[in-house]
């Protein structure tokens, strides 16, 4: 081929390249600007802290639901963020056991398991065994979501750390189980940190897992065992109900939703880039 | 002039490999051994064994005894921990603990092994002995990244001293290491001698001849020969010993 050929192909595929990134950025700024725009009006004080008003009255506002998406959210972190770390360890330390290719195989079909069947999971194991929907039910079903994650995360992070560290422990006659804590989950904490952050991020958007479990609430939260008003689910009830008024607040509480996950991935991207 | 380890008949290997074959050796008290020979030929399986670090890869195995002051570590009522701790090790590439800060990584093995009081002390003790500590006297809290290779490799050292082994394996310590900063780890190893049983893995034969006593030259698993340093170098009995030191082949 010659050189004139070889330069217009070249030219031609970093065109391409471009052309490609420039599609795939569309739909996200799009998405964003169109969020922004009809939700911008709605949001003022009142909305972020006040209860939600019956339809056609004016006011009112989504506080009980930020309130509860916080809550729902912490209740997932308890439950999923020690278990997951746990199982992460276990892999990382074990990689050849028997159990240790079955929880990795579990991980793995954890990941591809749809978000409305996770929330029947923790309907079958919670609300109806307890008795009703409550933010714990929530919080278990979120909990599930986020263990496989955490689990990779873990188990990357750990296993990224060099063998000659572990070496050094033991040589100074450590324990293993002191090794494994002291010296290479502390090595791995930056990675581990940054992996659950992104999860968090993840699953607090989520909206199937938390229909027919943590359900709603026009109240602000009243109790674990209760149900409880979330910002995805909010927006959900909001989005298809018949009230313009609604909609509009529906707008505004997806600005709040989109804006605290991208507050949350921005702020892992800038302590991740100084090393905390 | 006793010994403090004798090796006899040791082999060990990986799965389907083996890589020390029939060694038996004796390492004597408050000497430094050096142990050389090329690539591949079971120097740092060899030191391994001696601190039951070897055991810990997946389908390693060894068997054979290596007495320690007459105790065979061995034996099924040793703990390797213990072991662990009386023979310490210094390895290749200098691997100070990141996560943790320079003070750290010297109280990491004292607090171990329960030795909480007097922490301050045993910490700058260490370090003086490995003549790190006026560089780092006033940053003892800084990341140990931030220091020098030369002076990573002394940190590990002291942190090595810091549980007060009798024994300290060098595993090509100054590999990574740059002439002057190899030039003071020998100096130490010269100074550590008088209070501990030094065994020491170089691939530098100038190395082993300034600074070994007793220099053992392995091959394909097997010693070849083992005697008093100068010996070695000056007068080999093994035509295959004499071929490695003048550079035939290695």
């Amino acid at each position: 081929m010659n050189m004139l050929s070889r330069k217009a192909m070249d030219r031609l595929f970093t065109f391409f390249c471009i052309a490609s990134t420039a599609l795939a950025i569309i739909p996200l700024g799009s998405m964003l600007y169109t969020i922004f725009v009809k939700g911008f009006s709605v949001i003022s004080i009142d909305f972020l802290t006040k209860l939600p008003t019956p339809a056609r009255e004016a006011g009112g506002g989504f506080g009980n639901a930020i309130q509860g998406s916080f809550i729902v959210v912490g209740i997932a972190s308890i439950i999923g963020i020690p278990l997951g770390i746990g199982a992460g360890m276990y892999l990382a330390e074990f990689p050849n056991s028997r159990l240790s290719r079955i929880v990795s195989f579990t991980a793995d079909v954890l990941t591809g398991v749809p978000s409305i069947i996770t929330g029947i999971f923790a309907y079958l194991l919670i609300v109806l065994r307890f008795g009703g929907f409550s933010a714990l039910a929530g919080g278990v079903a979120l909990a599930t979501m986020m263990i496989p994650f955490i689990v990779r995360t873990t188990e990357e992070a750990m296993k990224l750390v060099p063998a000659e560290l572990r070496e050094a422990s033991l040589a100074l006659g450590a324990p293993r189980w002191k090794t494994s804590l002291a010296v290479v989950l502390s090595t791995a904490r930056f990675g581990i940190i940054t992996g659950v952050l992104l999860t968090i991020a993840r699953i607090a958007g989520e909206t199937a897992p938390l229909l027919f479990t943590a359900f709603n609430n026009r109240f602000w939260f009243d109790g674990v065992m209760n149900p409880v008003a979330t910002l995805p689910v909010m927006i959900y009830t909001y989005a298809i109900s018949p009230f313009e008024d609604w909609h509009a607040q529906a707008w505004g509480s997806a600005l709040v939703l989109v804006a605290m996950i991208l507050v949350l991935n921005i702020g892992i991207k800038l302590a991740a880039g100084r090393r905390w | 002039m006793g010994n403090k380890i004798e090796v006899l008949d040791l082999n060990a290997g990986f799965g389907s490999t083996h890589v020390l074959k029939n060694i038996s050796i004796n390492i004597p008290k408050n000497r430094v051994t050096a142990i050389i020979g090329p690539s591949g030929c079971g120097k740092s399986t060899f030191v391994r064994c001696l601190n039951r670090i070897h055991e810990l890869v997946p389908s390693a195995w060894v068997n054979g005894r290596v007495l320690l002051d007459g105790k065979n570590i061995y034996d099924s009522d040793v703990d390797p921990v213990d072991i662990r701790r009386r023979v310490g090790m210094v390895f290749q590439k200098p691997n100070p603990f990141p996560a943790m800060s320079i003070y750290d990584n010297i109280a990491y093995g004292p607090k171990i092994h329960g030795m909480k009081a007097k922490l301050d002390e045993i910490v700058e003790d260490s370090l003086r002995k490995a003549a790190l500590w006026d560089e780092v006297k006033h940053r003892l809290k800084d990341s140990p990244l931030s220091l020098s290779g030369g002076q990573q490799q002394r940190l590990c050292i002291a942190r090595a001293l810091a549980v007060e082994p009798e024994v300290i394996l060098f595993d090509e310590p100054c590999s990574a290491l740059d002439p002057v900063a190899t030039a003071k780890i020998e100096d130490l190893i010269l100074e550590l001698k008088e209070n501990y049983t030094i065994v020491i893995v170089t691939h530098n034969m100038q190395q082993a001849a300034r600074i070994a006593d007793f220099t053992a030259f392995f091959l394909m698993g097997e010693l070849i020969e083992y005697g008093e340093t100068a010996q070695i170098f000056e007068n080999p009995r093994d035509k295959r010993t004499e071929d490695y030191i003048t550079g035939r082949f290695g």
